[in-house]
């Protein structure tokens, strides 16, 4: 493969990396903060990767690490950042309903643990294979999926108004 | 509602997220038809589409520069490196082979002084400061609030120098005790995170006036240094000296030219 290919290949899942740290981390510059720290560790690293591999899977590979060691170091020195829902939702919404459900879902999303976050988002908007989803978070299929299940299970909880998202995301 | 053997946790996900093949998927289909269990597919469904409509205006947003940049510096680097490499070699042996020649001739004694004057500081320095995460520098590198800020401690015009064509961005600087002045560091990371430093101090006594050297530290940090009337600088790095040298040479040229 050329390295003009290559090149592309990378800058191809930038904006899957960029959607999927928003949903992660929730703040538009950290985010990208992330998918910067992620992308020059990928360039600096493209030699090493096997070029019949699955470039995405080893970008968000990447992408976990470094959100894994940055929320290890935030749980040490505790902070709290109240979530900023204007940065996620939508400029127009067809309603009033479907404005207060989504509202409701970046509260419930923000709100779950790190682990069941990654899962749900890995899955639900990145829409990855399970087995990819367990290769990329170096996890047994049956972790990543009653991670899922836990994650998913909380959200429709949240959805329902019966578990307001009381526990604040740990950034 | 009908009771029946309960369904497998695993594949309500698989058939929201549409992970079963399509026989699989037609058969569960049927068996939910009237258990609470389609309820839960429902919701999980819901919510993906709720993520959607949540992030994927991201998708369609153009790339912020800072993002595209890195493939830039990276692939800017990768054609330096290539054309570096076939240098290297001679020049290496060049300027080391002049080094020796240098070192023949002095005494053992003033290696010492100079090794205590320029190496071990900005070695220590060197050390110290790269490990630091959070904090490497003190004041990011604003350039001209840097500089000037650091030539009025040092009193003496510095400049910092630009090694971006060696695939090393300037990160900032901060100002150190010298032993009876001043002393200043600026600290330049490239794309895989290494680190070089460059260490200036303003009270260099009991080492004269000393060209282009090269001196290593106990710790293995490798170190160019020169020596200017009280002013001492020493790039610093912890990378073989054949890597270092041509950064060093840019330095040099920079400062001196």
């Amino acid at each position: 493969m050329a390295d003009d290919e290559l090149r592309q290949l990378v800058i191809d899942q930038i904006p899957h990396l960029r959607r999927y740290a928003m949903a992660l981390v929730g703040d538009r510059d950290r985010a990208d903060d992330l998918v910067q720290d992620c992308l020059e560790r990928g360039w600096s690293r493209l030699k090493l990767w096997r070029r019949d591999g699955n470039i995405r899977a080893w970008l968000f590979t990447i992408m976990h690490n470094l959100n894994a060691n940055a929320v290890r170091q935030a749980k040490r020195r505790p902070r709290h950042d109240p979530i900023d829902e204007t940065a996620v939702l939508p400029a127009t919404l067809p309603n009033q309903e479907q404005r207060l459900e989504l509202s409701l879902l970046a509260q419930g999303i923000a709100a779950l643990p790190v682990e069941q976050r990654a899962v749900v988002l890995l899955v639900g908007l990145e829409q990855m294979r399970y087995e990819e989803v367990a290769g990329i978070l170096e996890l047994p299929i049956g972790t990543v999926m009653s991670r899922l299940h836990r994650g998913r299970e909380r959200l429709r909880r949240t959805l329902a108004g019966e578990a307001p998202p009381a526990l604040r995301r740990i950034k | 509602m009908t009771a029946g053997p309960p369904i497998d946790r695993d594949a309500l996900h698989a058939l929201a997220d549409g992970q079963l093949d399509p026989a699989e998927a037609e058969t569960l289909r049927a068996a939910l038809a009237d258990r609470p269990e389609a309820r839960s597919v429902a919701d999980y469904r819901r919510i993906n589409a709720g993520l959607h409509a949540l992030y994927d205006a991201t998708l369609d947003q153009p790339i912020p520069d800072r993002l595209l940049r890195g493939p830039q510096a990276w692939w800017r680097h990768r054609r330096w490196a290539r054309a570096a490499s076939l240098a290297a070699a001679g020049l290496a042996l060049v300027i080391v082979g002049a080094a020796g020649g240098w070192y023949a001739r002095d005494s053992m004694v003033r290696v010492r002084q100079e090794q205590t004057a320029m190496v071990r500081p900005a070695a220590v320095a060197h050390r110290v400061y790269v490990a630091e995460v959070r904090h490497p520098v003190e004041v990011t590198a604003d350039q001209e609030h840097l500089v000037r800020w650091l030539s009025n401690r040092l009193k003496k015009q510095i400049k910092a120098p630009v090694l971006e064509s060696a695939g090393f961005r300037l990160m900032g600087g901060r100002l150190l005790p010298g032993e009876t002045g001043q002393a200043a560091q600026f600290m330049y990371e490239n794309l895989q995170g290494r680190r070089l430093t460059l260490y200036i101090r303003n009270d260099v006594r009991g080492a004269r006036e000393t060209a282009f050297r090269f001196g290593q530290d106990e710790g293995g940090v490798n170190v160019f240094y020169w020596i200017e009337g009280p002013m001492g600088y020493a790039i610093t790095g912890q990378m073989a000296r054949e890597e270092l040298l041509p950064i060093a040479k840019l330095v040099y040229e920079q400062l001196e030219g």
